[in-house]
């Protein structure tokens, strides 16, 4: 399943830090962030459940940009 | 600017104000250096707090080395090394550039989105007798909504009243106003010009062309270029090298200088490694190289052209062989006359004559064809007797003169003598009284710009251009030679189009890319097979915009020289902006080593090289 977010960054390279640390986490097949349109899009791994993921996606994202926001 | 941005921009005047009047100050008064140290510190606090907390934070996450560690560095070592002042001036140089590039970047996207936004934000609905703007989200399918002049069309429907002309540039680039009245189809994103139309809805908003595109649009930059993939990965490798290599440049030279017996000057070092650690920030190349593909796909969306992902318009700046589907693609896919060989006996005018009465009881394309040609009015009453023979023609009573008109098998099953033989395109054979009359040539028509297109792809740097069509070797080779297409192969089954491409596929070296063009209705497997498949005059064809890469809006075979164009000025911007950056970057990190390079020319090096990439990528905009 795929799903769109929108996001907040600020700077293109955090934006592609944002994309490595999200595709990183657990339930998430692959993870692609267009710093232009301040949009994350989500292919979740069957089964993974998503709100849970997406919070650990958060998570993880705000690990490597503290100044990140992911709009659930 | 916005909040966030207003915010450091009085953070950046306030620290500003206080170094001035502290220099001036210090001027003056001599003042012990641990009071000068700490009244430093305010301004340096008020301009760089979060860049410290962000560097402590990176360092227990475990993320050192992203600029603000190499900022925090860098300044807390100019205040450690006495050099307080250079040490603030740092920290707020960098902020400013920092809102600068911020600024410059918000400003090119808002520009870019805003070229794209055909959104349109509520529909008329009438609601116990009165218009009431409500979110097209909320519209259901069979709703009559009202578009008053001057509005966007929010949902694809059928006008019931009103007569108007309607604006498609925001979706097909083309000028040229189009008329609408009661029956007509209109599609949501254009701008109803003159008159209020009511139109009922025939999907939701969700599905409506406008909804579609966008979303095509806004997804094209999650598909990234090779370009960018490239640059994402070298930033990855860089910034710890550059790092590293900091560190190296700090301890090394110092050390061996103290081995063979010379001072080691540890504060000059230091300062150059900070200086090193400022220019190496990666964030230009890694801004520019998206922005400018955004830039791109900006400048040809406005121009009614889809791209569906950076990568397909890279891939289209190394297209060198171009494959076009001929029916609908550079012919335009309609029938008409276009040769009337009268037998002797008869001249045009009467050949045309009876063709048209024979035929006036059918719609097949072919009859449609004739009747238009002829241009006068049918009077039905002068035809009787009307027979549709399956598959050769029809018999008809004109003027109680018995006709026949159709094929060569029709001719020769009534024993009809014919004189001439045509085989291009559709020939109608025509008899009256059993005496052969002539015969009319239908066939598909050129389009008007299918020749110029071909001429400026070989101008663009196009290798080879090939027509693919179902159609007959005569038909194929009137048209090919018509057009100026290099290679033509004619009598294809749908399937041998995809062998055709597959051929070509493998006779292509290298980074060649080879396109095909359709109109999308049955070249799907073909289209998908291209390494870019272009479906034109797609506009409300799912099947075509899902299979294709890129998505002409309407059917101007001109538009894929000026895709291909876009695409290699965009690549070109691309390409400049990597080696722009990357040279100064690296002449300022040799400068900086050799210790030629001060503080200023490591943040030039840094925020201004990044503002000039971002400038020279929303160039690729402005392309015509």
């Amino acid at each position: 399943m795929k799903k769109t977010y929108g996001i907040e960054v600020d700077c293109a390279n955090c934006a592609s830090k944002m994309e490595d640390a999200a595709a990183k986490t657990n339930g998430v097949k692959s993870a692609v962030v267009s710093f232009m349109t301040q949009k994350m899009k989500v292919e979740f791994e069957d089964g993974a459940d998503v709100d849970e993921t997406m919070k650990l996606v958060l998570k993880n994202c705000k690990k490597v940009e503290d100044d990140c926001e992911i709009f659930i | 600017m916005n909040k966030k941005q207003k915010k450091v921009l009085i953070r950046i005047i306030i620290s500003a104000i206080l170094v001035i009047i502290l220099s001036v100050l210090f001027k003056f008064v001599e003042l012990n250096i641990w009071i000068q140290a700490v009244l430093y510190l305010i301004p340096y606090a008020v301009i760089g707090y979060d860049i410290l907390k962000k560097a402590v934070k990176g360092i227990i996450k475990g993320q050192i080395f992203d600029e603000n560690f190499l900022m925090a560095v860098a300044t807390v070592g100019a205040i450690g090394l006495g050099d307080f002042r250079e040490g603030v001036a740092v920290m707020l140089f960098y902020q400013t550039g920092e809102l600068f590039q911020s600024v410059a970047v918000g400003k090119s996207r808002k520009n870019i989105t805003e070229l794209m936004d055909i959104r349109p934000d509520y529909a008329n609905v009438e609601i116990d007798g009165r218009l009431e703007q409500v979110d097209p989200d909320e519209v259901e399918t069979g709703t009559v909504i009202t578009v008053n002049p001057g509005e966007k069309v929010p949902i694809d429907g059928i006008v019931v009243s009103g007569e108007t002309t309607l604006d498609t540039s925001a979706l097909t680039g083309e000028s040229v106003p189009r008329n609408a009245g009661k029956g007509d189809e209109v599609i949501s994103g254009c701008i109803n010009l003159t008159g209020e139309i009511r139109i009922k809805t025939t999907k939701e908003f969700g599905e409506s062309t406008v909804s579609k595109i966008l979303d095509l649009v806004e997804n094209s930059s999650m598909k990234k270029s090779k370009s960018e993939n490239f640059i994402t990965k070298f930033a990855r490798y860089y910034t710890p090298a550059v790092c590293i290599g900091a560190l190296v440049l700090a301890i090394i030279p110092p050390v061996i200088k103290l081995i063979i017996g010379q001072s080691p000057a540890w504060g000059d070092w230091i300062t150059r490694a900070l200086t090193f650690l400022v220019i190496s920030c990666p964030c230009a190349l890694v801004i520019s190289i998206p922005l400018s593909f955004f830039a791109g796909i900006g400048c040809a969306s406005s121009n009614g052209i889809l791209v569906k992902g950076s990568n397909y318009l890279e891939a289209l700046s190394d297209a060198k062989y171009i494959v076009f589907d001929k029916t609908g693609t550079l012919t335009k896919g309609v029938f008409d006359v276009t040769g009337v060989y009268p037998a002797e006996g008869f001249d045009s005018d009467s050949l045309l004559y009876y063709a048209s009465y024979a035929e006036s009881g059918s719609s097949h394309p072919i009859s449609l064809s004739l009747k238009k040609h002829y241009g006068k009015d049918i009077d039905r009453s002068k035809v009787t007797d009307v027979k549709e023979i399956s598959g050769h023609g029809v018999s008809a009573k004109v003027d109680s003169k018995q006709v026949f008109a159709g094929n060569i098998k029709l001719m020769k099953l009534e024993n009809i003598n014919v004189s001439d033989i045509h085989d291009e395109g559709t020939v109608v054979y025509v008899s009256v009284d059993k005496k052969y009359a002539g015969c009319i040539v239908i066939s598909d028509i050129v389009k008007d710009s299918s020749k110029k297109a071909i001429a400026l792809l070989k101008h663009h740097g196009i290798k080879k251009t090939v027509m693919l069509t179902g159609d007959s070797e005569n038909t194929a080779k009137r048209v090919a030679s018509e057009i100026g297409i290099d290679e033509y192969k004619s009598q294809l089954l749908p399937a041998d189009k995809v062998n055709e491409v597959e051929k070509l596929l493998s006779e292509k070296t290298g980074k060649e890319k080879l396109a095909f063009v359709g109109d999308g209705i049955n070249d799907a497997p073909v289209l998908s097979r291209a390494d870019i498949g272009i479906a034109m005059g797609a506009l409300g064809s799912d099947a075509a915009i899902e299979a294709a890469d890129i998505v002409l809006m309407d059917d101007d075979p001109a538009k894929i020289p000026l895709a291909s164009k876009i695409s290699q000025k965009t690549l070109r911007i691309v390409k400049e902006n990597i080696v722009f950056a990357l040279f100064i970057k690296a002449v300022c990190l040799i400068l900086g080593a050799l210790g030629i390079a001060n503080m200023w020319i490591a943040i030039f090096a840094d925020v201004g090289v990044m503002v000039i990439a971002v400038l020279n990528a929303t160039r690729a905009l402005k392309l015509k």
